[in-house]
C-alpha cells in the first residue's frame, strides 16, 4: 500500500483513489480535425519517469486531483486540486 | 537453417551425451553492430526476432540487425504465461491470431527448435447463466470467423478438470465453458531462442546490451539510430519494443495511444501433473495452467496505475490467486514460488498497431498489451512483409496507426479475455 495525499482530505491509502488518465489535456474546439480529436481522445503521454496524472478520490471526497507520480519508482510527488 | 552438424535431433542428443556434452556450440553469435544495415529491428523480444527471421527467410533480406538493450527474450516474451489461442471476436483479429496459431503448429519443425507447443485446450469458465449466454454469442461470432470454438456444459468441464470445485454453492460455481481445443501453451524462452538461432544462421546480427536512445532524421526520414554502442545506419527501421514504444516514439517526434502497465504472473511450487487444460475464470480474469516442470502458472488482471517498474503489487497478486483457490480448493495448500511483472503496452481497442509511423522509414509493431505472445509468428510475418516491401500485408491493414484518427478501432475489449 502507498499513501496518496489528497489536497482536500490529507494522507489516505492509495486504494481509495482511482486513476483517470493524463492531466493537462485541454479539450479541443468542436470543429477540430479528426487528428486533433484522436490526439485528445486516444493518444497518451505515457511518460517513463515523473508523470502528471488525473486521479479521483473515489472512496473519499469524490473530487478530482492532479498527482505527480514517478512511473518507474512509483514515488509520489505533489498533488493539487484539478479545479482549484 | 543451421548447418547439418549443428542441427538438433534425437541422434545428436545421444551422440553429445556419449561424448560428455562437449560438442555443443553457441546457438547464435552475440556480436557488435556493423555501421549500417538494410533493416534494423529495435527490440529483441519475440516480435523483433521473428521479424528478423522472416525478413531473411521469406524476403531474402539478410543485412539485418536486431538491437536489444538487455538480453533477448528478457522483456515480456520471457515473462509471459504463454497462452496461445485465437478465440477473438472480430474477423480482422480472428484472421491475425488464427494465422499465428497455425504457424505455431509447425514452428518447432521449421526452426529445428523444440518450442514445446502443447495444444492441451483452453477453457474459459462461465460462473453464471448470463455469462454462459454471452459466451454462446461470442462463440457464434468466432465460428463465423472460422475459429474452432465450442461451448461445453458443466459436466464436460468437470470431466476435463476433476479438481474443480463441483459445488453449485461455491463462490465461483461452474456453469459451462468456452473451449478452444487448439489452444495451449509453449515455452517462451524457446520461442525467442529458436527464432534467434534460425535468424542468426541466415546471417542476421543479434546485438544484445545495445540500447537505442534516439534517431537521426533527415528530411522527415529516419536514417540512423543512436545507440549505447554507437550510430547504426538503416534503410528501414522497425520498432518492436512493447512497453517502451511511447518513449521511443516521443524521441522520433510522434505520439502513440499506448499506456504502459504492469502485468504480473506467478508460479506455485512444482507438483505432479494435476491440470489438463488452461483454465480461465471469466468473471475474475484469473487463469492457470501447469508447466512441464509441474508449477502452476497463474496470471490475471493488470496492476491499477500506469507503470514501467516491471514489478507488481501484492494486492494484485492476491486478487489473482484468491479466485483460483476457490475454483480449485486443492491448490490452497500450495506455496507460491516466484512472482514477477512485465511492462505491457495496452492500446485503446486491445488490438496491436502494425504499420508505418508518421516518420518515413520508421515502422511500428506494438500495442500487443497483455496478449502478444500468441501473436509472435504472425506479428513477425506481417512486420517483415511491411519492412521488406514498405506496404501492408492485407492481414495487417486493419491494424494501421491511422485507424485511430479514422475511428476504425478493432475493439477486442469486450471479448472477455485479454491474454
Ligand atoms: C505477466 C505477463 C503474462 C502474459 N501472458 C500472456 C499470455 O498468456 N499469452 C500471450 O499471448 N501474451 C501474454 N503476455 C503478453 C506478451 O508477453 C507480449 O505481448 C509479447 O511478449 C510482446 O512481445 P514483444 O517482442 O513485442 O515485446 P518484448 O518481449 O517485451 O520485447 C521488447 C524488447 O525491446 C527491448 N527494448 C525496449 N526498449 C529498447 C531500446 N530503447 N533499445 C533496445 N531495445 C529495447 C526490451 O528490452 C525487450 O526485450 C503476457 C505478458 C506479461 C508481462
Ligand atoms: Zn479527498
Amino acid at each position: 500500500m502507498q499513501i496518496f495525499h489528497c489536497p482536500f482530505c490529507g494522507p489516505r491509502p492509495d486504494a481509495e483513489f482511482h486513476y483517470a488518465g493524463d492531466a493537462d489535456k485541454p479539450r479541443p474546439a468542436r470543429d477540430c480535425s479528426d487528428e486533433e480529436w484522436a490526439r485528445y481522445l486516444l493518444m497518451r503521454a505515457n511518460a517513463r519517469g515523473v508523470a502528471r496524472e488525473l486521479w479521483v478520490h473515489r472512496a473519499g471526497c469524490g473530487r478530482w486531483i492532479v498527482l505527480a507520480r514517478d512511473t518507474v519508482s512509483h514515488e509520489i510527488g505533489g498533488s493539487e486540486p484539478l479545479n482549484p | 537453417m543451421p548447418g547439418l552438424l549443428s542441427r538438433y535431433s534425437a541422434w545428436r542428443l545421444l551422440r553429445e551425451g556419449l561424448a560428455g556434452q562437449q560438442g555443443w556450440t553457441p546457438a547464435w553469435e552475440d556480436r557488435d553492430p556493423d555501421p549500417a544495415y538494410d533493416v534494423v529491428v529495435v527490440g529483441g523480444g519475440g516480435h523483433g526476432l521473428a521479424t528478423a527471421y522472416y525478413l531473411a527467410r521469406t524476403h531474402g533480406i539478410t543485412r539485418v540487425a536486431v538491437l536489444e538493450k538487455g538480453w533477448i527474450g528478457g522483456g515480456n516474451t520471457g515473462r509471459n504465461t504463454t497462452i496461445i489461442r485465437s478465440n477473438y471476436f472480430h474477423p480482422q483479429s480472428a484472421a491475425l491470431y488464427d494465422l499465428s496459431v497455425s504457424l505455431y503448429e509447425t514452428l518447432a519443425l521449421e526452426l529445428n527448435y523444440n518450442i514445446m507447443f502443447s495444444q492441451r485446450g483452453m477453457m474459459e469458465i462461465a460462473h453464471n447463466q448470463p455469462e454462459l449466454e454471452s459466451m454462446a454469442r461470442a462463440a457464434n461470432a468466432m465460428r463465423i470467423n472460422g475459429v474452432d470454438i465450442e461451448v461445453i456444459g458443466r459436466d464436460e468441464v468437470l470431466r476435463r478438470e476433476p479438481l474443480l470445485d463441483p459445488s453449485p454453492r461455491s463462490r465461483w460455481p461452474v456453469y459451462g465453458a468456452l473451449l478452444q481445443r487448439r489452444a495451449g501453451t509453449a515455452r517462451h524462452d524457446a520461442v525467442a531462442w529458436g527464432y534467434a538461432r534460425a535468424a542468426a544462421a541466415l546471417g542476421v546480427h543479434i546485438v544484445q546490451d545495445c540500447e537505442v536512445r534516439g534517431f537521426a532524421i533527415a528530411g522527415g526520414r529516419v536514417v540512423a539510430v543512436e545507440t549505447s554502442r554507437g550510430t547504426v545506419r538503416a534503410e528501414r527501421l522497425g520498432l518492436a519494443v512493447a512497453g517502451n514504444s511511447s518513449v521511443l516514439a516521443r524521441r522520433a517526434g510522434f505520439d502513440l495511444p499506448l499506456q504502459s502497465y504492469t502485468l504480473q504472473a506467478m508460479v506455485s511450487e512444482p507438483v505432479k501433473p494435476c491440470l489438463n487444460t488452461v483454465v480461465l475464470s471469466t468473471s475474475t480474469g484469473s487463469y492457470v495452467s501447469q508447466s512441464d516442470k509441474g508449477e502452476l502458472v497463474m496470471g490475471g488482471n493488470l496492476d491499477r496505475a500506469p507503470s514501467y517498474a516491471q514489478r507488481g503489487s501484492f494486492r494484485i497478486s492476491q486478487s489473482v490467486v484468491s479466485p483460483l483457490v476457490e475454483l480449485f480448493p486443492a491448490f490452497a495448500t500450495l506455496k507460491l514460488l516466484r512472482q514477477w511483472g512485465g511492462t505491457v503496452d495496452t492500446s485503446p481497442d486491445n488490438s496491436p498497431i502494425i504499420g508505418p509511423s508518421p516518420v518515413a522509414g520508421l515502422y511500428l509493431n506494438c500495442g500487443w498489451g497483455t496478449g502478444g505472445f500468441k501473436a509472435i509468428p504472425a506479428g513477425g510475418t506481417l512486420f517483415a512483409h511491411l519492412l521488406a516491401t514498405g506496404r501492408h500485408h492485407p492481414l495487417s491493414e486493419p491494424f494501421d496507426y491511422g485507424r485511430f484518427a479514422r475511428g476504425e478501432l478493432v475493439d477486442e475489449g469486450h471479448a472477455g479475455v485479454a491474454h
